[in-house]
């Protein structure tokens, strides 16, 4: 469960003081599918990144299944994104040269687990890509390559998905496949999916949205 | 299971590997680096070693009497101090000395040594028979001056293993004649080969004659009536009585030339160990100074290190955001980065160690120098490029870990 609370963000650009978050407070329950919209410059891509643990708010409290993460230190952060947070990005963001199968594990690498090739396998499996484990990225199409980032983010089983635009690079007909399957993900695992995204028809699969506007929920 | 050591190295060589002409032209720097500490030292230490193989060569219980006072750690020839000559009557009175077996005054000049087939300019040394003494086994075949030669004055000659190469063809002297300066002698014994003293010099051309036929033939100098020979090479009994020979030898010749207690000599009483420490010292100092100068170059390679990593840093800004994202924390980075360089660096360590091995055996091929490679010069490299590694490593791989995931994840 994650529970923000009166949250802001100040960046200092130069001598000017720039207020990405102007107090937020949201509650976003176990299992829900929340899209988070808003024109850019609204703070949607800061309020992920505060909701991911990527960064920290210069003010609020932000209590993530009951544990203060606003003041954790980076290694701690790092502690928690790894166990409980699952990252799907616009650009797939995987390693080149490094094979899908080594890709999804990466994020094991950095926990204490074993079997680590076996969990990747599963993982690359519930996204449909059993045959494609030993590819590089650069052998793999654009949804190939999402569904891979996808089982990245599924292999801590992980309690959170935040996706920033995932389909932002996709075809619509590739885009909807891919919805799909994080239909299935939050449908059959019961995973918080939370989405930003600033199209319509993306959203419009969420159970929940909330819109920005310059740094408030409106 | 965190990520450990091998995994590391396995991403650091895939990183390597993505950009194999920068990699490799990265780790040229050090592979010059540390080629050239393994080379230089091997050819330092080679050159010590043979100066050290050549002094103890010459006789472990010798001690050299020469005229004047010269400071050891001096470079040879800068004189100091009153100088008086030294005689062959005062070495014939340097003989039972306590502590001293034998005494063997010399004389030294360079002579045009011919015969029918070839001219050589060599060192002729003009010894009494006690110079096989304080140089034993050194006569290949034939015989060594004999007291009756040094008495009579004979044109004798022993020649040195070379002059038969040069002067005969191979062929067996002993018999035959050569002339030296002009003067007929006649050849009647062969030196041992003293192998090559590195540096282009050589013994092997020196030949002997009786030191009264130098005098009379060869040598002009003279004081009053005597002969001054050049040095006076003295035998002690055994290692032990080499400090009691040096002192009745100098107590001997203070008393001889008249020095003033408390006055300085105006000669050298030197043995053997004196000169190696010496020389030692000498090539001691010219191995590290050649290091020195090789590991300058090495740390060059090392900026050059640090640089590409930079780059790379800068090049894997998202690739470093996403491991951050996905649990990585800021010691994992360090290590991965760290990891990368140290292994860069000892990459290019054991091929630069292999470059100056070739090197050094090149060098001992072409005979100017025996170089040898020591197990410590080959430590000293690899560890001094493993240091590179981490030093120069350590500021862009904190760079990396420093980096922001948020940050580091939208850079473009």
């Amino acid at each position: 469960m994650i529970e923000i609370e009166n949250i802001t963000k100040v960046y200092q650009m130069g001598e000017m003081e720039v207020r990405a978050l102007n107090g937020i407070s949201l509650k976003i329950e176990d299992g829900e599918w929340t899209a988070i919209m808003g024109p850019s410059g609204s703070g949607k891509s800061t309020l992920m990144a505060i909701i991911g643990c990527l960064d920290s708010p210069t003010d609020g409290s932000y209590r993530l299944d009951g544990t203060d993460v606003a003041k954790m230190s980076d290694d701690e952060l790092a502690a928690v994104r790894n166990k409980k947070i699952g990252f799907v990005f616009q650009q797939f963001n995987l390693l080149a040269r490094t094979s899908a199968l080594e890709n999804v594990e990466l994020p094991l690498l950095y926990s204490s687990g074993n079997h680590r090739a076996d969990r990747a396998k599963a993982a690359l499996e519930a996204v449909g890509l059993a045959d494609r484990m030993k590819h590089h990225p650069n052998e793999l199409s654009g949804g190939q390559q999402q569904r891979v980032a996808i089982a990245r983010a599924l292999v801590t089983e992980p309690s959170i998905i935040l996706a920033d635009e995932p389909t932002g690079n996709l075809d619509s007909k590739t885009s909807a496949e891919i919805m799909k399957l994080f239909s299935e993900l939050h449908s059959t695992r019961g995973i918080t999916v939370i989405f930003v995204t600033h199209d319509p028809t993306i959203a419009a699969n969420a159970h929940r949205v909330i819109h920005l506007m310059d740094g408030v929920v409106v | 299971m965190r990520l450990n050591f091998s995994q590391n190295v396995r991403s650091a060589l895939r990183a390597l590997t993505a950009n194999k002409l920068r990699s490799g032209l990265t780790m040229l720097g050090i592979v010059i680096g540390v080629g050239a500490v393994v080379a230089l030292l091997s050819i330092g230490t080679g050159a010590q070693a043979s100066i050290t193989n050549r002094i103890q060569g010459i006789g472990a219980n010798l001690i050299t009497v020469f005229e004047g006072t010269r400071n050891q750690n001096a470079p040879s020839g800068a004189g100091g101090g009153a100088t008086a000559p030294l005689t062959y009557e005062e070495a014939q009175q340097l003989n039972g000395l306590p502590g001293v077996e034998a005494v063997a005054p010399q004389v030294q000049s360079r002579q045009p040594v011919k015969n029918a087939r070839k001219q050589e300019n060599v060192q002729v040394v003009g010894v009494t028979p006690d110079y096989s003494i304080a140089h034993p086994d050194q006569l290949d075949h034939g015989r060594f001056i004999s007291a009756s030669d040094v008495s009579g004055k004979s044109r004798i000659a022993v020649v040195g293993a070379q002059i038969v190469t040069d002067l005969f063809g191979g062929l067996d002297p002993v018999g035959k004649s050569v002339k030296i300066n002009g003067i007929l002698f006649q050849v009647v014994g062969v030196m041992k080969s003293q192998g090559s003293g590195g540096f282009g010099f050589s013994r092997d051309t020196t030949t002997y004659v009786p030191l009264t036929t130098a005098f009379a033939r060869l040598s002009r100098t003279r004081v009053g009536n005597e002969n001054t020979v050049s040095t006076i090479e003295v035998s002690a009994l055994n290692s032990d009585s080499i400090s009691t020979a040096m002192a009745s030898i100098t107590d001997k010749l203070a008393v001889l030339h008249k020095i003033k207690s408390g006055a300085a000599n105006d000669f050298t009483v030197q043995s053997q160990a004196d000169i190696l420490a010496a020389a030692t010292q000498v090539t001691g100092v010219l191995t590290i100074f050649l290091g020195a100068i090789a590991g300058i170059s090495l740390v060059v390679g090392g900026i050059g290190v640090m640089n590409i990593m930079l780059v790379s840093v800068t090049e894997r800004t998202r690739e470093i955001g996403l491991r951050k994202a996905v649990g990585a924390r800021r010691r994992d980075i360090l290590y991965q980065f760290l990891t990368e360089t140290i292994t860069l660096s000892l990459l290019g360590g054991i091929i630069g160690i292999l470059v100056g091995a070739g090197i050094s055996a090149l060098v001992n091929a072409s005979g100017t120098i025996a170089t040898v490679v020591s197990a410590q010069s080959v430590f000293l490299a690899f560890g001094f490029s493993a240091a590179v590694g981490i030093f120069f490593g350590i500021y862009p791989a904190n760079r990396a870990a420093g980096l922001k995931p948020i940050e580091a994840l939208r850079y473009e």
